[in-house]
This record gives structure tokens, C-alpha cells and sequence, in this order.
């Protein structure tokens, strides 16, 4: 019954405040980050974060690949939603190469990155039910997530990491069954999101669980770097897509949906409403894109052979097309030096690539410019003086990606 | 009324005559380079002024260029002015041996862990910074993995033949003595590790 | 609630609402049925593992859509998935596991009691995956000792279903005297545990 046994660490008697390690492996923390918590009863007096549980060295390994190996990794920055980095990605090589892409490509990539928005968003928003204990809505939603893997499938090939598209336009049209997919997920979602947002918008308990909790004020979040839902839920109606088109978005009719107080509640709901956004910009590309008839509707990449890969059986049979194809795959093409910041409309936010090219077939520095990684700072101003369970819902509302935290 | 480019260089240049040079606009973005002991003088105008208002910082990252002596390791500030939608790239430069530069987490939070990352991938010292330590590698690491030196792949690996990967041994990529093929080398010629993989320091 | 029409066109006929398990060999009279108490307990055992998933990046959201209705794997007995090692059977290492993981992987596995099965689901769990880097683990298998590894990057839930299968089999046909002997003694002395 003597203390000699139990060696307390130095300062622990006099402490009035409780450490709990909301460890790296926890059912609440989405992907690997470790938060320990100062508590004084149930209320956190400070936390403190530590990531790098997952760093794979992106940047690193970008230094020794070909631009077009690189969007292999950038898939793997949030997973959630990879066609959009994908996309981004090839822009930023555009830019740098001077590529153009016709309207046709631009249209399909919008459509592309919508469906992908909105499977970010369902996830994020049904983990935000989860962690508040209401598991039905996740595994209703799960399903049209599988119908947008499906329509990615038909497109490329996978379903999660899809590197989809090249630089100058996709690597195969949209084939029918594509566009039928399209067509069913058009007819079919909007019901479904009805009964998801019937779920919990005007929920008590959601309601009770959210408000008010994880506020932040406009001005501290535009000073933290914020961007994204996160930053509309604020106030601020900052989008890449408006500010800065990219891909013809300028063409499309949208609203950005913007939240007042900053806190949980307003982030579900912002990123509710940008599905019901998304959904709309979706059906403008798909009937925009259905107006192209004849050779017009056989366009799916830019006239680049430099740096798109020509048809095989134009390898075989000609001259040129043999040369473009040695030089692409042997490295060799002539790749401007320079320097050039590319952002677009994650799922989180603002998704950079800062890219310094030598002339060189790996690029001299690609650095990723990645949301989660900036907003995820501003954790502990969120959660000063909050309850041990507003701490995980703002966690999850968050829409925290480990991969796009670690790079 | 546009805020310009040349009307941003305009004032900067009445503002700190003769400390910012490098003036470029590679792809429509205004680059401009300072020393580096005018960081944060450079980054409060540009935040205070009212007329170029950059209140945002998009993004805060390291280079290392490793043939400039002096000034091997760069940091490169992107803000942007929300208002009137104009971005700027700002870099300042140290000498890798003395890698001291001011922070600018008073100014901006977001730096706070932007510039951690920088200080664990190149090791820059930012002086003033609250919580300077390791962010995303392990913390008893004690090297600076993204300067241009060090390898990619881990070294201290047994298990895995240089020869295959075209890495040391007798003949490969390694032993060339023409520069034209170390173009996208990550080891410098004169910087290349000793039979361990670790520098030859 | 629609659902969207499933991928196969060519429908099989439902032959039973409700699949049993397969007896095992046995002398069976009225009354009573003599088998081998190795396989009862497998057969117990293997139709009722209770997983902990692992999940650190890409392959985790892939194991959310194998957990999901549409490729359910509740149906083979894990329906209750655990996050406390004490109380699970089956480590299932999602995902890139980094240096700085590594440690807390090999904790997790510590706390599991006998017995106890491992899964390396995905590229990276299984070798490192496409990151061969200074940061990245090559591999669980460094630090504790996998049963099945699942290759993909990210594997497709079926193919996660089939690993699943596999370390059925495995459960299945596990000797009851495998946990106290010399062999498997000597694989944990190898990677240091006790």
C-alpha cells in the first residue's frame, strides 16, 4: 500500500488537470493524427496535435518521377475525392506546358470533379452523423458512393486511386454505359440526398450536438489559412472555382453556399448545400457536353503529341507518331524551365501545386499546397474551453484526410 | 480598377529601394526576391497597405538549390489579396550554413506549421517561431531529408541491391562523369555518399 | 429507397435464405456426434472473428465500402468491429504504416490476446506499396508477424473479402497446440516479442 511502488512522473500530484491521449489509432480520429488533451473535468484547457503518422515523402519522391507518374501519388493526397487531384494536377502541367484544352475535355473534367465533390462530402458529412451515433445515414449513402465508383470504373479503371485523365484531356472517351450511369446517378441521387438531409437538418439532437460548437470568426480563419467549406461556413465566399476559373467554369450557373457562425452545424450544412451545387453544375456539363454531335463528340484530349501519347496503331504505321511516342515514354520531351502555382476546388479547400521545373523531366521542386495540413492548426483555437465530445465532432466536421495532412 | 502587376512593383520598389530585386512574372504571377532580414518588413507593408491589402497566405515552402552558394536554401511566401484577387510570390534567401530567418507567425497563424515543415524538410531556423520542432518526420531524426543530397529511398536498408536500382556498385548511374546525364540527379557529383549512403560529411 | 441496379447482368437464383456452415467430419449416431475438438473450435472460431481495422489511409476507405451493404462483410461473422485490441481477433493493417507508426502497430498487437491473426490489406501494408521512401515502413511484416497479405493499391473490396476467406481457412485448420509451440515461439522471439 505504499507510494514506493507506483512511480508517478514529476508534477502529477500537483496537477489539476487530466492528460488524455486521443491516440493515433481511435475509432473517432479519421486516418492517423494524435491529439493529447489538457482536461480540466470535461471541459480542454489545450491540446496539442501531432501528425506525420502517414508522411510518405510526396514531395521527395515527385523529385524523381516524370510529370506524368506524378499523378499516381497526387491521388493519394485525399483519397476521398482523387479525381480532383488528379485534375489539378494536369492543369498545373498544362500551365507550365502551355497546353490548351478544348471545351469538350473541360466539360467531361468538370463533371468528373463534381462527382467527386460530392463523394467527398457524403463522406464527411455521414462520419459527422457517425461520430454523433446515427450510423443509418452512412450506410444509406454508401451506396450512391458505389454508383460514383462505378462511373469512375467505367472511365478509368479504378474506383478509389483513380489517376484518371492525361495531361491534355482523358485517356479514353466516356463510353455509353458512362453516360447512363451519369444519367441514373442524375435521376436517382436528389431523392436520396432529400432523405440524408431529412436525417439530420432539423434533427434535435444533431442540432443540439453541432450548434455552436467549433465556432471560429471569419477574421481568425482567413488568418489561419482556412479555405474551403470550412472558410464559407465562416462567412468568407472564397471558391478557386469562382475567383480563379479553371476547366470552364466560368461557364457553368452555380451559387456558393455560405455559412455565418463557423461552427459544426454550419459546416455540415455548407457542405450539404454544395452537393445540391455540385448536382446542378453536373447536369449543366452533362447536357452541355451531350450538344457536341458527330467528330465534335470524339474529342477527348487536346492536339498535343508532345506530351499526349499518340494512338498505338499510329505508332506502329508513322513516323512522327513513333518519335512522339519514344520521346514521351523515354523522357525526352522539352519541358520548359520555370515556376507555377496551380490551385483548384478540393473537397477541403484550396489544393495547390507549386511546381519548379528545371527543364528537366522530374520537376526540380513540386510542393503540395495542402488544405487539411493548414486548417488542421487552428485545432486547438476551436476546441479551448469545449467539451470532450464537441472535441470529436469538430474533429470529424473538420473533414480532417490523413493523407492530405501528411503528404 | 485592377491592382496591376506594375503598379505593385511600383510600390515596392518606391517603398524599399533597392532591396527587392528580381522582378519576374513567370505565368502572370508578380515573383519578386528580398533579403532576408526584410522579411517581415516586407510582408507587413504588403498586409498593412491599404491599397495592396495581401491578408492571405496561400502558402509557405522551401527550396534548395544547392549550386548557389550563399544562398542555397530559398523560402517562398504565395499571399494573396482576397479583395481584389491578385496573387505574388515573394522568396527570400540564406546561406545553408546559417539558415536563420524571421518568422512570420505574428502576422500570419497559418505560417505556424508551414514553417515547421519547412524546418524538418531543410532545416531553416525560424527565429522567434513558438514550437519549432518536427512535424511530419520522426522527431530523433537528425538529418534534413528534402535537401538535395540525401536519397530518396531510406539508407540504412540491407535488404536491397544498389546495382538493380541502378545505384552504385561497378557500373550504372552512378560512375557517369558527363553532366549532361545528371540533369535530374539528385546527388550532386561532389556531394555523392560513401559506400553507407550517408554524406561524406 | 432505389438502389442502383447491381453490376451483374446474369442473376443467380437464391437457393437458400440462410447459408449454413459446413460440419465437420465426424462419427454422428443418434444423439450424439464424436469429431475433433480442432475442429469444432476452428469452425466456432472462424465463422465469428471479430476484426480491428487498422486503417491509416486509401485502403481504409475501401474497407468503409466492404463494410458497407453493398459488398457486406458482416456477412461472414464480423459484424461487430472492434476498436480495442483486447477484444479482437484480427489486426487488419490498412494503409501506408510510416516509421512513426510503427511503433504504435506493434503496441496494438501486443494487446492483442491469443489467439490472434494478422492482415496486411493493400500494396503498402503488404511491402511498402509504391513509396519507397526514408519515411515509409516496407512492410508490416518488419515489425510483427502477418498471416495474409492482400496485394491492391487499393484492392478491391472483393479481393479484401477473399483475404478475409483466406484467414477463415486459416482460423479453421489451426492446430490448438500451435500458440504454445517451439515454432511459433520462435517467430515471435524473432521479431523481438515475448
Amino acid at each position: 500500500m505504499s507510494e514506493q511502488h507506483i512511480k508517478l512522473p514529476e508534477g502529477s500530484i500537483e496537477k489539476t488537470t487530466t492528460t488524455l491521449n486521443l491516440g493515433p489509432t481511435h475509432p473517432a480520429t479519421h486516418g492517423v493524427m494524435q491529439n493529447i488533451l489538457e482536461l480540466d473535468g470535461e471541459r480542454i484547457v489545450s491540446t496539442e496535435q501531432t501528425i506525420g503518422y502517414i508522411h510518405r515523402a510526396f514531395e521527395k519522391i515527385a523529385e524523381r518521377r516524370p510529370l506524368a507518374q506524378i499523378t499516381t501519388l497526387t491521388d493519394r493526397l485525399n483519397y476521398c475525392s482523387s479525381p480532383i487531384n488528379n485534375m489539378g494536377w494536369h492543369l498545373t502541367c498544362e500551365k507550365l506546358l502551355g497546353v490548351k484544352t478544348p471545351k469538350r475535355v473541360d466539360y467531361l473534367r468538370v463533371i468528373i470533379m463534381e462527382l467527386s465533390r460530392i463523394s467527398d462530402h457524403l463522406i464527411c458529412n455521414s462520419i459527422v452523423g457517425v461520430d454523433a451515433g446515427a450510423y443509418t445515414g452512412f450506410l444509406y449513402v454508401m451506396q450512391y458512393r458505389e454508383l460514383i465508383y462505378e462511373i469512375y470504373e467505367e472511365v478509368c479503371g479504378a474506383r478509389l486511386t483513380t489517376n484518371m485523365g492525361r495531361i491534355g484531356g482523358f485517356e479514353r472517351n466516356f463510353n455509353n454505359i458512362a453516360f447512363e450511369k451519369i444519367e441514373k446517378f442524375l435521376a436517382e441521387y436528389p431523392r436520396v440526398l432529400k432523405e440524408f438531409e431529412n436525417l439530420f437538418q432539423r434533427n434535435r439532437i444533431f442540432m443540439d450536438r453541432t450548434k455552436g460548437t467549433g465556432a471560429i470568426s471569419a477574421e481568425r480563419a482567413l488568418n489561419y489559412g482556412f479555405t474551403g467549406p470550412n472558410l464559407r461556413a465562416a462567412g468568407v465566399d472564397y471558391d478557386v472555382r469562382v475567383h480563379s476559373p479553371y476547366s470552364s467554369y466560368e461557364d457553368f450557373d452555380f451559387t456558393i453556399p455560405v455559412g455565418t457562425t463557423g461552427d459544426n452545424y454550419d459546416r455540415w450544412l455548407v457542405r450539404e448545400q454544395e452537393m445540391w451545387q455540385s448536382l446542378s453544375i453536373i447536369e449543366q456539363a452533362y447536357r452541355k457536353v451531350q450538344e457536341f454531335k458527330g467528330a465534335a463528340a470524339d474529342v477527348y484530349h487536346a492536339d498535343v503529341p508532345e506530351y499526349y501519347l499518340p494512338e498505338k496503331a499510329d505508332v506502329y504505321t508513322k513516323m512522327e507518331a513513333l518519335i512522339y511516342h519514344f520521346k514521351i515514354i523515354m523522357g525526352e520531351t522539352d519541358i520548359p524551365a520555370g515556376e507555377v502555382y496551380q490551385s483548384v476546388e478540393g473537397g477541403n479547400g484550396e489544393l495547390g501545386f507549386y511546381l519548379i521545373s528545371d527543364g528537366g523531366r522530374s520537376p526540380y521542386r513540386l510542393h503540395f499546397r495542402r488544405p487539411c495540413f493548414i486548417y488542421y492548426q487552428a485545432y486547438e483555437e476551436l476546441t479551448k474551453g469545449a467539451m470532450l465530445s464537441d472535441a470529436i465532432m469538430t474533429m470529424s466536421s473538420l473533414n480532417l484526410i490523413a493523407g492530405e495532412l501528411d503528404a | 480598377m485592377a491592382l496591376s502587376n506594375e503598379h505593385i512593383k511600383q510600390r515596392l520598389t518606391e517603398k524599399f529601394p533597392d532591396q527587392v530585386t528580381g522582378f519576374e512574372e513567370p505565368y502572370g504571377m508578380l515573383t519578386f526576391e528580398a533579403p532576408k532580414d526584410l522579411n517581415l518588413k516586407v510582408l507587413n507593408f504588403l498586409y498593412d497597405d491599404e491599397e495592396l491589402k495581401f491578408r492571405f497566405m496561400t502558402d509557405l515552402c522551401g527550396v534548395h538549390n544547392p549550386h548557389n552558394k550563399a544562398k542555397e536554401l530559398v523560402v517562398v511566401y504565395h499571399l494573396h489579396n482576397l479583395e481584389d484577387n491578385v496573387r505574388i510570390r515573394f522568396k527570400v534567401s540564406t546561406d545553408i550554413n546559417q539558415p536563420d530567418i524571421y518568422t512570420a507567425t505574428g502576422l500570419f497563424s497559418a505560417a505556424n506549421w508551414m514553417e515547421r515543415e519547412t524546418y524538418d524538410f531543410y532545416g531553416v531556423n525560424f527565429v522567434g517561431h513558438p514550437n519549432l520542432k518536427r512535424i511530419l518526420n520522426v522527431d530523433e531524426m537528425d538529418y534534413f531529408p528534402m535537401r538535395k543530397e540525401f536519397p530518396l529511398e531510406d539508407s540504412t536498408r540491407i535488404d536491397k541491391d544498389d546495382e538493380m536500382f541502378g545505384r552504385g556498385g561497378t557500373q550504372g548511374f552512378g560512375t557517369e562523369t558527363n553532366e549532361a546525364d545528371h540533369r535530374n540527379s539528385v546527388i550532386a557529383e561532389n556531394e555523392k555518399n560513401d559506400e553507407t549512403g550517408r554524406p561524406i560529411v | 429507397m432505389s438502389r442502383p441496379v447491381s453490376y451483374n447482368l446474369i442473376k443467380k437464383p437464391l437457393v437458400d435464405d440462410i447459408s449454413i456452415a459446413e460440419m465437420p467430419a465426424g462419427q454422428q449416431g443418434e444423439g450424439f456426434f464424436a469429431t475433433k475438438l480442432n475442429d469444432v473450435i476452428g469452425l466456432a472460431r472462424k465463422n465469428s472473428i471479430w476484426p480491428l481495422p487498422f486503417a491509416t489511409s486509401c485502403c481504409g476507405i475501401e474497407f468503409m465500402a466492404t463494410m458497407g451493404s453493398h459488398y457486406d462483410l458482416a456477412r461472414f461473422g464480423s459484424e461487430r468491429v472492434g476498436f480495442s485490441p483486447r477484444q479482437c481477433d484480427l489486426l487488419m493493417v490498412m494503409g501506408t504504416i510510416a516509421k512513426k507508426m510503427g511503433p504504435v502497430v506493434k503496441q496494438v498487437y501486443l494487446q492483442m490476446a491469443e489467439p490472434r491473426w494478422v492482415i496486411a490489406v493493400g500494396a503498402c501494408a503488404c511491402s511498402g506499396g509504391i513509396f519507397d521512401s526514408y519515411s515509409v515502413l516496407q512492410g508490416i511484416d518488419q515489425v510483427i508477424p502477418v498471416d495474409v497479405y492482400v496485394p491492391g493499391c487499393p484492392p478491391r473490396p472483393e479481393a479484401i473479402i477473399d483475404g478475409v476467406m483466406r484467414i477463415q481457412d486459416l482460423v479453421g485448420k489451426e492446430s490448438l497446440r500451435r500458440r504454445n509451440g517451439q515454432q511459433y515461439k520462435g517467430l515471435l522471439e524473432s521479431y523481438g516479442i515475448q
